[in-house]
């Protein structure tokens, strides 16, 4: 959202000069500036081959990025996003799609001409660009941290370290302890991990500057990826009992045998977690991101209502940006311990035990 | 709707690198960190359980020397009775003593005293007698100085003796 912020930060000061510079032709400018918020929103929402760094609507500075593509005809492609960018001509038999199916896609052109086809896109986009960032800085900290305390373990530790010993402490006793149950020690580091990475992914994505700023964690293939690892994590150490209780549960027999509906409701059970999981964290920080998006897009909006609406509208959109930033900070927070806690909660419920036999006599004493 | 549709190739990033992040940091990062701590935790839950002990072996020392104290407290109050009582009895000792003592020279006094008074007695009785003795003599001398006299005497004694013979 921020790179966004920023650009329309530079919008802004472009825009004021406008306004300061060529006041008689207000209405001319206005018309030059026409901006399409929808548009521009889920450019910024989406993935890009290049990493904008600043723009102000003629010239802009771009970090160009690695494109990698193999085509089942011409085999293995490796170039720069600069050769691609910005609608201009086809470089080694490929474009980025102007519309349809493909818009903003790399395409390939057959050699017929009209006909476009999908190669398989390994580029390296913005969003993956930023996302091995967050992975380098995300290494090179909780490392620098675990040395720093490893080195002289019986020493209470300060400042950066010690708080991410408190918080990595709170998280093991608070969250993944209770949730995981017994033999949580096994997966306290994957979890850890899980809560950091998005953290750090979702603060990283608040950043307005150059290498922040990208919609990481709200890209659904990360969040499918982060899904699918505890799905796996999940059902690769599920107990003999989760799985009897899922092929097998404790319903009447009607219920299980001529149609098994309880075990195709469980088994769509064990879908529809992960799911959720990696549409609530895509949903979350990507409505942030539109949000603050749409918000700054007020100051642009509102310029051609005259420069007295134009004023006030800039300042509350400023103070709403504000606002609505420090929210995304608590969401950054939230998302990354309600991905943990759930993640965690799934895998304490994949590690059931046996009930202990009910007797008879008890039963009857229930009932 | 791209927004909803994850692209392969973002997948393929995020599957490096988040398959590095995690086989890194689940190996090097975080059991670091954790067992750093819980041996932290375990050194501050021995320090704790020695200080206890230790304070507890500070009571009971404690304990042990004021029962010593009081012990000796009354060794001492008892000895000190005993001193007293000692004292008392060696004075009295002493003053028995002395009075046996002081007895025993008045009677040696007494008795050299009372020697000397029989000897002074004895040699003044002498000196009497001899005293008397010479002065029989001389009257003696005197009246006897004619033969007469002399004759009469002799008569007068032999008488006596007769007398006391018969």
């Amino acid at each position: 959202m921020v790179i966004a912020g920023f650009i329309s930060l530079a919008l802004l000061f472009s825009t004021l000069s406008l306004s300061a510079a060529a006041l008689p032709v207000n209405e001319e400018a206005a018309d030059r500036e026409e901006l399409n918020v929808k548009e521009m929103i889920l450019h910024h929402l989406a993935d890009t081959y290049e990493w904008q760094i600043v723009s102000n609507g003629t010239k802009e500075l771009t970090l160009p990025l690695p494109v990698i593509l193999y085509s089942k005809h011409t085999g293995w492609h490796f170039f720069l996003s600069s050769r691609l960018s910005h609608g201009e001509s086809s470089y080694q038999g490929f474009r980025i799609g102007a519309e349809g199916k493909y818009a903003g896609k790399i395409v390939e052109i057959a050699s017929g001409g009209e006909d476009v086809t999908r190669p398989l896109d390994l580029s390296l986009t913005k969003n993956a660009a930023s996302l091995l960032f967050s992975s380098l800085l995300l290494m090179l900290l909780i490392l620098g941290v675990a040395r720093a305390i490893s080195r002289d373990p019986l020493k209470p530790q300060k400042g950066f370290a010690g708080m991410m010993e408190m918080f990595v402490v709170m998280l093991q006793e608070e969250l993944i302890r209770p949730a995981v149950g017994k033999d949580y020690a096994r997966y306290t580091p994957y979890l850890l991990t899980l809560f950091f990475f998005i953290l750090i992914n979702n603060l990283i994505g608040l950043i307005p500057l150059f290498p922040g700023g990208a919609n990481v964690t709200g890209n659904i293939a990360v969040t499918m990826v982060l899904a699918i690892t505890t799905f796996l994590v999940v059902n690769c150490t599920g107990s003999k009992e989760y799985y009897k209780e899922i092929f097998w549960p404790d319903v009447p027999v009607w219920l299980k045998v001529p149609f098994p509906l309880m075990p195709l409701i469980e088994v769509v059970g064990l879908f529809t977690k992960p799911f959720a999981l990696m549409i609530r964290l895509f949903a979350n920080i990507m409505a942030g991101h539109a949000i603050v998006l749409g918000l700054t897009s007020l100051v642009f909006i509102s310029v051609s209502l005259g420069s007295a609406i134009n004023a006030s509208m800039t300042a509350a959109s400023v103070l709403f940006t504000v606002f609505i930033d420090f929210v995304e900070l608590l969401v950054a927070f939230i998302q990354a311990y309600v991905f943990t806690l759930l993640s965690a909660v799934f895998i304490g419920l994949a590690r059931v035990e046996a009930h202990p036999p009910v007797s008879s006599e008890s039963a009857h004493q229930a009932e | 709707m791209s927004l909803l549709t994850p692209e392969p190739g973002l997948v393929f990033w995020m599957l490096l690198s988040f398959g590095i992040v995690v086989f890194i940091l689940a190996r090097y990062g975080f059991p670091v960190i954790l067992k750093s701590v819980e041996k932290r935790q375990n050194y501050i839950e021995a320090s704790l359980q020695a200080a206890h002990e230790s304070q507890e072996e500070l009571g009971k020392v404690m304990e042990h020397g004021e029962r010593l104290l009081t012990e000796a407290r009354k060794e001492q109050h008892v000895i000190l009775q005993e001193t007293a009582r000692l004292k008392e009895q060696l004075i009295e000792e002493a003053r028995a003593g002395a009075a046996a003592e002081s007895e025993k020279m008045l009677e040696a006094a007494r008795k050299t005293i009372a020697a000397e008074k029989e000897e002074a007695l004895r040699s003044i009785r002498h000196e009497i007698s001899s005293l008397s003795i010479q002065l029989a003599e001389r009257i003696l001398r005197e009246r006897l100085g004619n033969e007469k006299e002399q004759m009469k005497m002799i008569d007068r004694l032999l008488d006596e003796v007769d007398i006391s013979k018969s």
